[in-house]
């Protein structure tokens, strides 16, 4: 043991790297059995006390280095780990090359994890006990479908620090992955062996936060195959709770519905002769009752207006207190044809709402107003006690359809980004007629 | 339980026997290799020191395995193209012995089983399915092995050996399954993958610093 060493983390051997003379410094104990020298990239056997040389290599780094520096430890899933091993592997899709980092996690009792990152994507891998079985495009494992994403061929192509098997640049193996987010399953196979490991989706910050380490991690670019979608799990519970709703409104209106009395409270027709003077013309009513609980009061008015309008100053007048409710209602209905052929607007029925009427004896004033050259003109009031006001039932209805829609279309849109990396995009790209 | 005591033939040192049933054992003070007879131990040859190692595990750490207590009483390392592991002969308190293998802190513990009509090693690849005690294994990795030492007390005789080969199988209910072709006759081992903590190991390796 070295004497220097700091009392928390000793280095295990202190050697030099028989290829460039600098420092090589053995972490993973007898674990490793291969170790990087980190200035030469010389690929050493970290088993044999004098270091050989197993691949000189060259590398070109290009400025990749491990975002956790090599000897940084921290705590995953409540266990300690030391990064102990980098390297960089990347496949060949249609002419591109896609290039991501694997970092080696030692504990000295426990088994060895695997962090990787690809465009600020990890993923946290073990090596998976049970086995699983692959079925056409899916793999099930410990009775669950994860799905094909992806069949390549993976290229080592720099490596640093210490690894648990002999690794050397340029080696390749057969990589499928199937993904169940936020889990997902790779087989990695050679001639003599098929490896499965198991991982799971994290984030940057909760790498960072982990291994304690400055800064901030890089950001994630796009979606990743096995990436939680932010909004999958809220599909579903939108439209449960859309249904739960939409059956609470339905049971609401039901429940107006039954409580409506609809009564017709009071209901008269009248008549202007042509030409008949506005003014002076205003009336009261009858007295009529509403009965039972505080309600809306719906007032219609019919007229045979015809190119013409008919204007009723209102005012619905309890007897026993005096309260009134005053409003203008205007009838109007024109039509006529033109070069676009016939046309209408208006309409001869104009019906408004009065709400929270409380119950009493009331009766209403009215105050017609006419176009001057009116002709003659019957109207007719209706007075309803207690309707059932649907159109807030639509509403509330469309309020919750409208996000469940959202969310839905959002949630199939990354489905759409996650696939459209994968061996099965679920839409082509490039679709030309 | 008495314990077989007898005296090593090369230094003299007083070899104790943590089995009834081991025939092999590594005297701790000049590393020779002692086989039992049924008189006495004969020495076989002399193992150098094992190469420094990973294994938590060492001689004597001690652990349960359903509801068994077992004790590390030898070991065999081997080596093989990427790296190595231990298999550990642990002895469990009714008197069984089993092997705990570490590779690379992927544990598992498996038993000698008595199937017959095992296939030969030419005949064995990787994505074969073999059907053992009603479960299926899956053939996962052949491994040219040859061993590095060993270590303590061993249930037969293995100072001889130099290359073997081993196939590993593994099944979706994370059993495992080993054949082993280092004999005439291919012998299986069946057992399963255990988690670190479940073992509840005491009396491990310590790690400065860990």
């Amino acid at each position: 043991m070295s004497a220097g060493a700091p009392p928390l983390k000793p280095e295990a051997k202190a050697l030099n790297c028989p290829q460039c003379g600098a420092a090589i410094i053995l972490r993973a104990l007898g674990h490793a059995e291969t170790v990087v020298c980190e200035s030469c990239h010389s690929i050493l056997d970290a088993q044999d006390p004098q270091l050989q040389i197993l691949q000189k290599f060259e590398a070109i780094t290009g400025g990749d280095r491990p975002l956790i520096p090599l000897g940084t430890r921290g705590k995953l899933r409540g266990v300690d780990y030391e990064v102990i091993g980098f390297q960089r592997r990347s496949i060949q899709v249609e002419g591109i090359s896609y290039r991501w980092h694997e970092y080696v996690l030692f504990n000295p009792y426990k088994a060895i994890r695997y962090l990787t990152e690809y465009n600020g994507h990890w993923n946290d891998l073990s090596v998976c006990k049970e086995l699983p079985v692959v079925e056409f495009a899916s793999a099930n494992y410990l009775g669950e479908v994860y799905k094909h994403f992806q069949s390549s061929e993976a290229t080592t192509d720099y490596v640093l620090g210490e690894f648990p098997w002999q690794v050397r640049v340029g080696e390749h193996a057969a990589i499928s992955e199937y993904v169940k987010p936020p889990r997902v399953l790779s087989a990695e196979k050679s001639a003599k062996e098929v490896t499965w490991s198991v991982g799971e989706y994290m984030y940057g910050a909760d790498i960072w936060k982990s291994f304690n380490l400055p800064g901030s991690p890089p950001e994630a670019v796009g979606v990743y195959e096995n990436q939680p979608s932010p909004v999958s799990q809220n599909v579903k519970g939108i439209w449960a709770a859309f249904l739960a709703f939409a059956i609470f409104l339905l049971m609401l209106m039901a429940g107006f519905d039954l409580l409506s009395t609809k009564g017709t409270a009071f209901e008269s027709t009248y008549r202007l002769n042509a030409g008949e003077p506005k003014g002076e013309a205003s009336f009261v009513t009858d007295v009529f009752d509403f009965e039972g609980r505080t309600s809306n009061v719906e007032i219609t008015t019919t007229a045979n207006v015809a190119n013409s309008w008919i204007y009723l100053n209102y005012a619905l007048i309890n007897q026993d207190t005096g309260q009134a409710w005053d409003f203008g209602r205007e009838v109007s209905y024109y039509y006529g044809s033109d070069s676009d052929g016939s046309w209408s607007e208006g309409s001869k029925k104009d019906t408004v709402i009065i709400p929270s009427v409380p119950r009493g004896h009331y009766y209403l004033r009215i105050e017609p107003e006419v176009d001057p050259k009116h002709g003659p003109l019957v109207y007719s009031v209706e007075v309803k006690r207690d309707v059932p006001v649907l159109g807030f039932f639509g509403i509330a209805f469309l309020a919750l359809l409208l996000p469940a829609i959202a969310i839905t279309w959002r949630s199939i849109n990354f489905e759409r980004m996650r696939w459209a990396e994968s061996d099965h995009p679920v839409i082509q790209l490039t679709n030309s007629e | 339980m008495t314990q077989p005591v007898s005296n090593c033939p090369n230094c003299g040192a007083k070899i104790v026997f943590q089995w009834s049933s081991s025939v092999q054992t590594v005297c701790q003070y000049c590393k020779s290799i002692l086989v039992r007879t049924d008189v006495d131990l004969k020495k076989v040859g002399q193992v150098a020191d094992l190469p420094p190692d990973s294994s938590p595990i060492q001689l004597h750490t001690e652990g349960v395995y359903r509801n068994k207590a077992f004790v590390a009483i030898g070991r065999i390392l081997y080596e093989y193209d990427q790296g190595r592991w231990n298999e550990w002969h642990i002895t469990m308190n009714d008197g069984t012995s089993a092997w705990l293998s570490d590779a690379q802190n992927e544990f598992a513990i498996s038993f000698p089983s008595h199937t017959t009509g095992l296939p030969a090693a030419a005949q064995v690849e990787v994505g074969q399915q073999y059907t053992w005690n009603n479960e299926r294994y899956t053939l996962t990795v052949v491994t040219p092995a040859h061993y590095r030492g060993v270590e303590g007390e061993l249930p037969f005789e293995y100072w001889d050996k130099t290359e073997v080969t081993f196939a590993d199988l593994q099944s979706e209910t994370g059993k495992f399954a080993t054949l082993d072709f280092s004999d005439e006759q291919p012998a299986l081992y069946l057992g399963e993958f255990v988690e670190f903590d479940d073992l509840k190991l005491k009396n491990l390796r310590t790690f400065e610093g860990w």
